[in-house]
């Protein structure tokens, strides 16, 4: 059968390399892919607790992550093409307005 | 079940480094798929598999075609390498690791290293899922729906032509 922390271990590793894709990626829409990555991770340590405890309320925090992913991808995606059409750019080191 | 966990993990974390280590969007975005493919095979694995058909419906499907056709959109390519950000390159992956060992010690206290294994059975059939979703949940299930009308509205807007 499967451990409960195995599967806590793989969640973790996600989103480590999730966090790690943020720091290291300079493109907005692969950092924005790192993120959804995390999101996943955490989708998938909530599945197992709702496993591991026998209950189905984590599975619908779950399902409520997922539908505030998609609302999130929609406008961060807008975002990302307003950037696009004001700067010509999808570096990130070409967005920083509001650094001192 | 215990080899196809391993097998869909395995797959998930290789995927996920390609997701992080390629410097052209469009191959960390396939990438991201294999991810989240095999997660919504674990999910199935783990007992949920409503949350696996809509890992599938709306993850790799929705969000991805979008994600992917952004990148078609934009043109975007190769990135270009980083000018500023020397902080980051420098205390970014030690910072990672504290924060990898830290989790995982956590975990190995609480549960040890091949912690509890798999209760009873949970029922998470649609049908159970959906009768939670609509007697306890139904007021967060309502206001995501204004939160998806809003958020429809929000990207129409941004992505007008004059801002």
């Amino acid at each position: 059968m499967i451990p409960l922390s195995h599967v806590l271990l793989l969640s973790m590793i996600l989103f480590t390399l999730g966090a790690a894709g943020f720091i290291i990626r300079r493109n907005v829409i692969t950092v924005f892919m790192c993120i959804e990555l995390m999101l996943n991770a955490v989708n998938l340590a909530f599945i197992a607790f709702a496993w591991h405890r026998v209950d189905l309320n984590g599975q619908l925090f779950v399902f409520f992550v997922i539908v505030v992913a998609a609302a999130e991808a929609a406008v961060g995606l807008a975002i990302i093409v307003a950037l696009y059409r004001n700067r010509g750019s999808l570096a990130i080191d070409d967005v920083d307005s509001m650094k001192l | 079940m215990g080899v196809l966990f391993y097998i869909a993990a395995v797959v998930a974390v290789i995927a996920a480094l390609n997701v992080v280590l390629r410097q052209t969007p469009v191959y960390s975005a396939l990438s991201l798929i294999v991810v989240l493919a095999s997660l919504a095979a674990i999910y199935l694995l783990l007992g949920a598999p409503l949350i696996a058909m809509i890992q599938v419906i709306v993850y790799a499907g929705a969000i991805m075609v979008l994600f992917v056709l952004v990148i078609m959109l934009l043109n975007a390519g190769r990135e270009t390498p980083s000018r500023g950000s020397r902080f980051a390159r420098w205390a970014g992956p030690p910072l990672l690791v504290v924060f990898f060992a830290e989790f995982a010690t956590l975990v190995w206290k609480q549960f040890g290293l091949a912690g509890p294994a798999a209760p009873a059975a949970l029922d998470a059939s649609p049908r159970a899922v959906g009768q939670l979703l609509f007697s306890s949940y139904v007021l967060p299930f309502e206001v995501t729906s204004i939160l998806i009308l809003v958020a429809v509205l929000g990207a129409v807007v941004l992505a007008k032509k004059q801002l």
